[in-house]
């Protein structure tokens, strides 16, 4: 019993360690990225090329003073931005960074991943509703149906997947893809996951452009226009968090998490591909996603609200469920390569 | 007259959109009436930047009173001020030299290709994309090089005076001008490639915030969003100034009159005045710079009226002298009163992200409304 809570509190540290680097290390990267974008050089001040600019950033904010206004309803407001949080830190659990690394490898994995990644939008809901102002509860309303409508896409994108391979473990669905990965073994209705999955989480993430929750041009900052000091970082914490753990699951699901690259039967070539480690397999994969989505951000603009749910409904909604269909029969017939 | 932040009877949101809010473009005040995310009405509140120029100038020189005027619609501080000096030579009856002429209107245009770029890049931004912006500023701040060369300033230029210019160009004026149109040609299909071209920018224009051209000119609409929606309004073709009259440029019209009409005509307008500078920039003539005028300005008794076309639209300067060194009574017609007055009839019925687009395409400069 108490080596097990012993090994539950290290796991627990390891991860809040991870999340906190990983935070740091995505904000630089999008600030560096953003910057490279738009003929700028970003950060460059603090430390070696700027590296230490996020650590001061967090300083500044853990030293700065947590408002909360006036007529907010105190509990909500200081309760959602541990829920948002806490929903980021439990998608941790299920996902492997490398060969045999995976803290829960639970049989239901897939569905645990749709199902908690559905959490952050209460804390956004509670953060919207409980500011006491207007702009956060538009952008609240807006990112709830948002995060609601997309979650089908992203559900069913998901669920292709998991016909081809027969099981939600993602063990299993990575031990799959030993002769290749989803995306080139599965013809094009894969590729049609791929891009609805991509387009969905970028959604469901609240990131541009469908930043509709954010929309700082039309709505301040919307939901969480009224936090300050580290209430906000761990919005902000999250946010960046929770790219990450997307991308990873599109990774994983689609181009073989840790998997190397491997070609059929060619053992020679397969070997070589094993000679370099699934650690950098995984994190380069979702870092090129990551990297995706950000060119995303700083060149799309923004959709409107009607656009946005029309764009799901009566576009991504029907493709994904024709192509779930088309999926199903190629995987029965087995005429994935 | 403010209405107190909360619901109506009806149970719609209100909302106080600025006087800080970062897509008023300034300190102007919105009170818009909401039902979810559809925009039922829209009140502007002006009076946060007003700093009562006109009762200023009334007190100023007509040497003086100039200065003043780059101050209002600070985007197109040089065809402010051209209006300014154009009204004092046409009470003076002052012969303006042609080389001053030719200076002027190659500064105009300048003006106006600088005031459009940064347009480009808040448009963007309005609707969602950032990069732009800083694309657009690498441009404009060429631009803004030029002025400082030649002006010495590059925002409040001061420099068109009753009789031509304060100076004479400097000397490397004619290549920088043209190093920057070469630059500038470059970059204009970058513009088409990353916003004019891009689906889902085309998606939040178009059919946005529509007028019709009996509206556009019932509400006194002019420049971009006049000839938007079909409404032949170019001062610069109508009543020529200056050089106008002898160059060649298309008065660019769409018949939509939605925002992204407004955004193709502020895109051909870009291109027709470097058209204007191409003309110019090899044939400026040699001569003075400026006329000869006494020290002392006094405009006969008389009331006298002038109008140009800033990068907003048509700026109108009313002077009523008698016959004193000082104005006894001046008025600005700024475009860009006019065409917010029509923000509430593009608005209605739109979201919330629409009302932020038709801002944008407007163009405002809240410092030129409220002056």
């Amino acid at each position: 019993m108490l080596t097990t809570l012993t090994e539950l509190t290290i796991v627990g540290i390891l991860i809040l360690t991870l999340f906190a680097v990983l935070g740091l290390v995505l904000v630089f990267m999008e600030r560096k990225v953003s910057a490279y974008m738009q003929i700028r050089l970003g950060p460059n001040r603090v430390g070696y090329k700027g590296i230490a600019q996020t650590l001061a950033d967090t300083i500044k904010l853990v030293v700065k003073e947590g408002l909360t206004p006036n007529g907010a309803d105190k509990f909500l407001f200081n309760l959602a931005p541990f829920i948002v949080m806490f929903g980021a830190m439990l998608l941790m659990a299920p996902i492997p960074f490398a060969r045999n690394s995976q803290i829960w490898d639970l049989n239901i994995g897939v569905l645990y991943i749709t199902a908690v990644s559905s959490i952050s939008v209460i804390g956004i809901l509670m953060a919207g509703w409980s500011s006491n102002n207007k702009y956060s509860l538009l952008g609240a309303m807006r990112s709830g149906a948002q995060i609601v409508s997309y979650e089908l896409s992203a559900g069913l994108a998901i669920i292709s997947i998991v016909v081809l391979t027969g099981s939600l473990k993602i063990s299993e669905i990575i031990a799959s893809q030993e002769t290749g990965w989803w995306i080139f073994r599965g013809h094009i209705p894969v590729l049609i996951s791929f891009v609805i999955f991509i387009i969905a989480v970028t959604a469901e993430t609240n990131r541009a452009p469908f930043d509709m929750a954010e929309a700082e041009s039309e709505l301040t900052a919307g939901f969480h226009t009224e936090y300050s000091g580290m209430r906000f970082a761990l919005f902000f914490l999250a946010e960046y968090v929770n790219i990450f753990i997307v991308c990873a699951i599109g990774a994983t699901l689609f181009l073989g998490g840790w998997m190397p690259f491997h070609i059929g039967n060619w053992a020679g070539f397969n070997h070589l591909m094993d000679f370099i480690p699934s650690s950098i397999w995984f994190f380069g994969k979702t870092f090129f996603l990551i990297f995706v989505i950000m060119w995303f951000r700083w060149t799309f603009p923004r959709l409107r609200i009607d656009q946005l749910l029309n764009l799901e409904w009566k576009y991504l909604l029907p493709i994904g469920m024709f192509n779930l269909l088309l999926m199903t029969i190629i995987a029965i017939m087995g005429w994935y390569f | 007259m403010f209405q107190e932040v909360g619901t109506t009877e009806m149970g719609d949101l209100i909302i106080n959109v600025g006087p800080q809010h970062p897509s008023t473009h300034g300190v102007l005040h919105l009170v818009i009436t909401l039902n979810g995310e559809t925009v039922k009405k829209v009140e502007p509140h002006l009076g946060y930047i007003h700093r009562s120029i006109e009762k200023m100038c009334e007190s100023l020189t007509y040497r003086q009173f100039i200065y003043v005027t780059s101050r209002m619609d600070y985007l197109s501080s040089h065809i402010n001020n051209h209006a300014c000096a154009l009204i004092v030579e046409k009470g003076l009856q002052i012969e303006v030299p042609q080389r001053a002429q030719y200076i002027r209107v190659l500064l105009d245009e300048l003006t106006r290709i600088a005031s459009h770029q940064l347009w480009w890049g808040a448009m963007a931004m309005d609707v969602g994309a950032i990069t732009p912006f800083f694309h657009a500023f690498r441009e404009r701040e060429v631009i803004n090089d030029i002025m400082e060369q030649t002006c010495g300033a590059r925002l409040t230029m001061n420099f068109m005076v009753p009789g031509g210019c304060m100076y004479d160009i400097h000397p490397d004026f004619v290549k920088s001008v043209k190093d920057f149109m070469a630059f500038f040609r470059s970059k204009l299909s970058e513009y088409d490639e990353m916003v004019t071209n891009n689906p889902i920018f085309q998606a939040r224009m178009k059919d946005v915030g529509v007028i019709s051209k009996e509206n556009a000119i019932s509400y006194g609409c002019s420049g971009p969003v006049a000839r938007a929606a079909g409404v032949v309004c170019d001062v610069r073709k109508l009543s020529p100034y200056d050089v106008y009259s002898q160059v060649n440029f298309e008065e660019a019209l769409e018949t939509e009159g939605d925002c992204f009409a407004r955004y193709k005509v502020r895109m051909k307008e870009m291109n027709e005045s470097m058209r204007i500078i191409d003309q110019l920039i090899d044939n400026i003539p040699e001569g003075d710079f400026q006329a000869k005028t006494k020290a002392v300005l006094k405009l006969p008794k008389g009331d006298y009226y002038t109008n140009v076309e800033t990068a907003r639209g048509d700026f109108g300067v009313y002077i009523v002298s008698e016959g004193a060194t000082t104005p006894y009574r001046i008025k600005f017609h700024s475009p860009g009163f006019c065409n917010l007055s029509a923000l509430d009839h593009m608005t209605r019925g739109s979201k919330i992200g629409d009302l932020v687009a038709i801002m944008g395409s407007l163009d405002l400069v809240i410092p030129d409304i409220d002056r």
